[in-house]
């Protein structure tokens, strides 16, 4: 009797404890929800002026004159997302594979070495960056490969045009530069988290180490993979002070990847502290709502893509 | 009986620790008990001089102190409208609309002066290349596109310049620097003026935008046969090589402190200071050339600090223009500061 009754208040004791621990934990998560909320209705409410004089044709127009005070963001639009998706092109192999040597391939010792490196670049601010791009990448492109590209791919409409050395390509090796230790860091931590088991299993059955890497480790991994994916685009959509210090600055939309460009984050950083007028002010903000909603579109795009990648075989092994 | 000394423990460590607050916060305290605190915000062209001005005030009068935030020209008009700070600070002039937006009169207190340079990059030609107004406009407008173009060539017989094509640059980034800049161009070519204007950022016909006048001046040395434009001090730290541009009456003046202190002598200035004084009549003066501004409202609210303010204005234009030129601002002349002390007594507070 005693022993049930005891039981009973250890019972209620831990509920009570229980609940307030999760109201707590349930504070953390709302108190997200209503940053996100505050933020997007702060930028609404402070780009209506600029709303109602251009309404949906700011996103389509290629004019932006302060003097005239008539604003559009297409060219921004479109180089935000041509930098970002250059950059993952290039960094994507780069960092997969690495991942996948330093968790599979490379001797224990090198593989630490490796990984303290990789967060170590990742820690690098990227004004230092953006200045390294100024004095050592730009003047290499001008030089050396864009002339090289030029020539051998010149055919193609991304590899045409006048050689300036800023340009849409070198903005995006800066950002595939600064993404890449994301997605290595995160890989790495995917891959190693696949249980050994389905790895002994593949060599039991008499795979190689090729095929139970890709089999095997890719297939279980791809939705963490994926994930770093994503971590990644949001910083290279974000990502200001690099760019705006080597993309040129010029807004143009033009399929030739040596041309300047101009970003949606970059048109921000330049600008915003010197905007006086009412209107210029408004536009500019709403070229940072233009900003979150590409990161939220592109956020749900990214996602739709890893749940179609994950109805895959990828469940039979699970 | 652990646990209550432990607890006497804290107890003891938290007495000091509030003590140790307690007596941080007197001293701060009493060490601005009688300073009058001033806050300003602005431009940040002219930081470097009125950092090292209200330094130097301080030391000569240690009742005062400056807080001053280098957030924009824009923000400091912004903020002296709003009334959040005691003065502002701006590259250019307050439009007609900015002044009578703000709650009250202000003034517009010219302090130090600046010039923009129009450096270059082009193989086997160093500084001095003679550049007139028309020309750089169209050069900036896409008209003119090659080094050895006749209009350039006529001006400067004797130099070899190469026929490659010329890389535009400018600044990204809103600035003075870039109002300065366009407010020249426009006051020489109507063409310039109809189709881009002046202001702190335009609509570029073309070029690349570098951030900052570092940005501009990497852009320039790594781009042959770019040219650009800097401000003064930036280009001489730097050794870029830079145009002598020809004045209004037509001479081809080199870009010093001395010739731009000029650009505002013997000329005419409105009574409010609100004045271009690029393309000046002076026959010694450099065109490219502009004041900086403080904004002060006339009737201060505060007796204390509207005091403090204008006695560090008075000092500022005569004593504290002798650090200008160490930091590479050119000085104001001497009938520009007459005026300024006119205006002064007929600020209230």
């Amino acid at each position: 009797m005693s022993a049930r009754t005891l039981d009973k208040s250890m019972m209620s004791r831990q509920d009570t404890s229980d609940i307030v621990f999760r109201r707590i934990l349930a504070v953390f998560p709302i108190s997200i929800l209503i940053l996100v909320a505050g933020i997007f209705f702060q930028l609404v409410s402070s780009c209506l002026p600029s709303l109602h004089k251009f309404g949906l044709g700011f996103l389509f127009s290629r004019v932006w004159d302060p003097v005239a005070e008539n604003f559009g963001a297409l060219p921004f639009i479109f180089g935000t997302c041509v930098t970002s998706l250059v950059a993952l092109l290039l960094a994507v192999p780069v960092g997969v594979g690495t991942a996948i040597y330093l968790a599979e391939y490379a001797p224990p010792k090198v593989s630490k070495a490796i990984s303290i490196l990789v967060d170590l670049l990742a820690a690098i601010p990227s004004v230092i960056y953006g200045l390294w791009g100024i004095f050592v990448l730009v003047p290499y492109m001008r030089t050396t490969v864009q002339p090289f590209l030029g020539k051998y791919l010149g055919f193609l409409p991304f590899f045409q045009g006048p050689n300036y050395g800023v340009s849409f390509l070198s903005a995006s090796i800066i950002l595939a530069i600064i993404i890449v230790p994301f997605i290595i860091s995160v890989s790495r931590e995917v891959i190693l988290a696949v249980p050994s088991v389905y790895k002994e299993s593949a060599y039991a059955l008499g795979t190689t180490r090729w095929e139970a890497v890709y089999d095997i480790v890719l297939s279980y991994g791809r939705v963490g993979i994926l994930g770093a994916v994503v971590l990644a685009l949001g910083r290279a959509i974000g990502e200001t002070m690099a760019v705006t210090m080597i993309i040129g600055n010029n807004a143009v939309i033009t399929p030739s990847l040596f041309s300047p460009g101009y970003t949606l984050a970059s048109v921000l950083a330049n600008e915003f502290a010197e905007a006086t007028t009412d209107i210029y002010l408004s536009s500019l903000i709403e070229i940072g709502l233009v900003l979150f909603l590409v990161s939220i579109i592109v956020n749900i795009l990214a996602r739709i893509l890893i749940w179609s990648v994950t109805k895959g075989p990828v469940q039979v092994i699970k | 009986m652990c646990r209550p000394v432990s607890i006497q423990r804290k107890d003891s460590y938290m007495k000091k620790i509030l003590a140790l607050l307690v007596a941080m916060v007197m001293t701060t305290s009493m060490a601005f008990a009688d300073a009058v605190l001033i806050n300003g915000a602005g431009a940040t062209f002219p930081y470097p001089i009125y950092s090292k001005w209200f330094d130097e005030y301080g030391k000569a009068n240690p009742g005062v102190a400056f807080n001053y935030q280098s957030i924009g020209s824009g923000g400091g008009i912004k903020q002296i409208t709003a009334k959040t700070v005691d003065f502002g600070a701006s590259d250019g002039p307050m439009t007609m609309d900015q002044l009578t937006a703000a709650p009250g009169r202000i003034y517009h207190i010219p302090t130090v002066m600046g010039a923009v340079v129009v450096a270059y990059n082009v193989e086997g030609v160093g500084k001095g290349l003679k550049l007139s107004g028309d020309v750089l406009a169209d050069i900036y407008l896409g008209k003119i596109t090659q080094w050895n173009d006749s209009r350039i060539a006529e001006q400067n017989a004797g130099v070899n310049l190469p026929g490659s094509s010329i890389v535009v640059v400018h600044r990204s980034d809103g600035s003075g620097t870039s109002f300065i800049f366009t407010d020249y161009l426009s006051s020489i070519s109507s063409e310039w003026k109809g189709k881009v204007g002046k202001a702190t950022s335009v609509n570029w016909p073309l070029g690349l935008g570098g951030k900052g006048n570092e940005g501009v001046a990497g852009m320039l040395k790594q781009t042959p046969g770019s040219i650009g434009y800097v401000e003064l001090a930036y280009a001489k730290q730097n050794d870029l090589p830079y145009a002598f541009m020809k004045n209004q009456s037509g001479s081809y003046i080199e870009p010093t402190l001395a010739s731009t202190s000029k650009a505002a002598d013997g000329v005419n200035i409105p009574e409010d200071f609100r004045v271009s004084i690029v393309n000046s009549a002076n026959p010694e003066a450099y065109p490219i050339a502009s004041f900086t501004w403080l904004l002060i409202y006339k009737q201060m609210d505060d007796h204390t600090k509207g005091a403090a303010i204008v006695n560090f204005i008075k000092w500022a234009i005569t004593d504290g223009q002798k650090f200008a030129e160490e930091l590479d601002y050119a000085p104001l002349p001497a009938n520009v500061v007459e005026l300024i002390q006119k205006k002064l007594e007929q600020v209230k507070y």
